[in-house]
């Protein structure tokens, strides 16, 4: 108990060194606990882009590919199912439910996807949470928009605003006459859906009705005239799929895949998102490295701070040695030394780490959608924790070693 | 002491031999030696810090000098109390920390004590250190004078056989030199202990048992360190 006591009182002796070291294995404690939620945090915001969807259906292509433009809005389709399939897919036995996905234009830089209002019913997100509106309703006219909560919040819309839809992705030429009205406001989800202007197949249809391959074509139609056109879509990009029954779902995706009259793909979202997490898994492992390296050398600057303190310590270790500590004594002490400050600059870390979460969830929550609960330390972050704590150990061996050497050979006496 | 050779391989080469020295139980010796006399070596070799080349050193009736290393250690925890000439203290431990730090090392002279604080607190005040001084200050804030008696009461406590002082009195003024030695020969007496100690300064030796000049005592040399 003593020797614990005198080891406290010597590191508060020299509290300016100890403390900057300490701050300095807090702060590398509280960046690779940091890195460690957000890393999960993304981890499980990813996974639960999506859910309760059993298969996803596009144009024959990658997998990865597929995902990336029907649920994160990112790239483009290769190639379009025509309606005629998707009507043959949805009346299908097993499809207990199908929506339509209707991707190509954009307004300010935000994808606007085409679809029916069943989209706000089955569209489900994080473990099955379903999509809620903050203002307004679904679409149920024509042109009718729903905005995700992002688009909204930048573009500073509210409802009843009139939104005009360009045409293409990254297009000067908009479809100035037939503007959307803003219908309904969607409540923040974390995933695409916040990014993303929805509106009805035919709305998509109507502003395209006097448009061939990207450029406008023949006598212009007005919005008025649009509407009482036939508005049934040619094509879709890709519809979500529920089947009946879950034993239901590789039949299916078997039959989609090989369907004879277009080339199709359909893939199992989750398996599709790990396959995706896979590839941006590679980011994650690179930041877990680079915040191991920060640990590592904060442990260093630790053993270099005790390494400096040695010599004008002597006289300490010759009094020690006077008393009757054997040089074993000496090394014990060092080594407590230095697990006190690990264990004080974790416990200082720990709680740099929640302080920060605190205060930076709502900001990141806001700003990347991407909602990090506030949990207990997990067994995986406690056993990083375990391993900075041996690192510690292991690295303070170093300076325990050569105090151990200089007691023996200095004894009682210091020469200096 | 009997035939005691010690040779010092450092880089500064010396041996030092000692023929014969014996000092009784309860004796107070004064050795007189200029520093570089070998006195620390000699004090080195007592406590048990180093062991001779050969030759035997016994303390209290026990051979040392056949001892192992971690069993001289603990010996000297046990049986010997040390005071320097100064930085005898822990600077940012309580007084009272320091008082108790040697009987971590010593069971036996622990289990003497009944109560070691509270015995500590008797010698301080005898010593004539303030208890809220001993309990609540931190060392480096004493007074030299304050720090030697505190050393004084770590080297009694516990009553261990011999007390070793290496020219305790050097640090201080002439004033407080002699009420220094007086209070270390009244605690000395208190707990029979014997008492070594080494000096320079020959008008302290009047009130020792026996004055022995280093020189007589030990043969140092300083080229034949082979």
């Amino acid at each position: 108990m003593i020797l614990l006591r005198l080891a406290f009182a010597s590191l508060l002796a020299r509290r300016i060194t100890v403390g900057l070291t300490i701050v300095a294995i807090a702060l590398s404690v509280g960046l690779i606990l940091g890195v460690e939620k957000v890393r999960n945090g993304a981890r499980a915001s990813f996974a639960n882009t999506i859910s309760n969807t059993d298969l996803i259906v596009g144009a024959r292509s990658g997998s990865v590919q597929l995902l990336l433009y029907s649920v994160f809005r990112i790239g483009n389709a290769t190639n379009n199912i025509t309606w005629q399939t998707y009507q043959d897919l949805a009346s299908r036995p097993e499809v207990a439910w199908i929506v339509p996905i209707s991707l190509g234009d954009s307004h300010r830089g935000f994808r606007v996807m085409g679809t029916t209002a069943d989209f706000f019913d089955r569209y489900k997100f994080r473990s099955g949470q379903s999509l809620s509106f903050a203002n307004g309703d679904p679409f149920s006219d024509v042109f009718d928009a729903v905005l995700g909560a992002d688009v909204a919040a930048k573009l500073g819309y509210r409802l009843d605003d009139d939104i005009v839809v360009a045409h293409g992705l990254a297009s000067f030429s908009e479809h100035k006459d037939k503007p959307f009205r803003v219908a309904g406001v969607l409540e923040k989800t974390g995933t695409p859906v916040d990014r993303t202007v929805l509106v009805s197949l035919e709305g998509i249809e109507a502003i395209h009705v006097d448009w061939q391959g990207g450029a406008r074509s023949g006598p212009a139609i007005s919005a008025k005239a649009a509407r009482q056109m036939e508005l049934t879509p040619k094509a879709v990009t890709a519809a979500m799929i529920g089947v009946t029954s879950r034993l239901k779902v590789f039949t299916l995706q078997r039959a989609i895949n090989e369907y004879p009259e277009e080339p199709l793909l359909a893939i199992l979202p989750g398996v599709a998102l790990q396959e995706l997490w896979g590839i941006v898994g590679i980011a994650e492992i690179a930041l877990v490295g680079v915040s191991a390296l920060v640990v590592a050398t904060a442990l260093l600057g630790m053993a270099a701070m005790i390494f400096s303190g040695l010599n004008e310590r002597r006289r300490e270790m010759a009094i020690f040695r006077a008393v009757g500590a054997g040089p074993g004594t000496i090394f014990m002490m060092l080594m407590l030394e230095a697990l006190l400050l690990t264990c004080i600059g974790i416990g200082a870390g720990v709680a740099l780490l929640y302080t920060g979460l605190l205060i930076a969830r709502p900001y990141i929550d806001a700003a990347y959608g991407l909602y990090l609960p506030i949990t207990g330390l997990s067994a995986h972050e406690l056993t990083v924790l375990g391993a900075v704590l041996v690192a510690s150990v292991v690295i303070s061996i170093l300076p325990a070693a050569r105090a151990y050497r200089l007691s023996v050979a200095d004894g009682m006496t210091v020469q200096i | 002491m009997r035939d005691v050779a010690f040779s010092w391989r450092g880089r500064t080469p010396f041996r030092i031999d000692v023929a014969g020295l014996t000092v009784d139980s309860g004796e107070r010796i004064a050795l007189l030696g200029e520093s570089g006399s070998g006195k620390s070596t000699l004090l080195s070799l007592i406590s048990g810090i180093m062991a001779p080349d050969h030759g035997s050193i016994r303390v209290a009736g026990t051979e040392i000098s056949a001892l192992r290393r971690s069993a001289r250690d603990r010996f000297r925890a046990e049986q010997i109390g040390v005071i320097f000439q100064q930085f005898n203290l822990l600077p940012f431990a309580t007084p009272m920390d320091n008082l108790l730090l040697p009987l971590r090392f010593a069971k036996a002279r622990r289990a003497r004590l009944d109560d070691p604080r509270e015995e500590a607190l008797k010698l301080t005040d005898a010593l004539g250190l303030p208890n809220a001084l001993v309990l609540r200050a931190r060392a480096s804030e004493l007074s030299v004078g304050q720090q030697q008696r505190v050393a004084v009461a770590r080297a009694l406590l516990g009553a261990p056989a011999l007390i070793l002082a290496d020219e305790p009195t050097s640090s201080l003024d002439a004033g407080t030199q002699d009420r220094f030695l007086d209070l270390l020969f009244e605690q000395a007496n208190a707990a029979n202990a014997t008492l070594i100690m080494v000096t320079h300064d020959e008008r302290l030796t009047g009130q020792f048992d026996r004055a022995l000049r280093l020189g007589d005592v030990a043969t140092i040399s300083r080229e034949a360190a082979a």
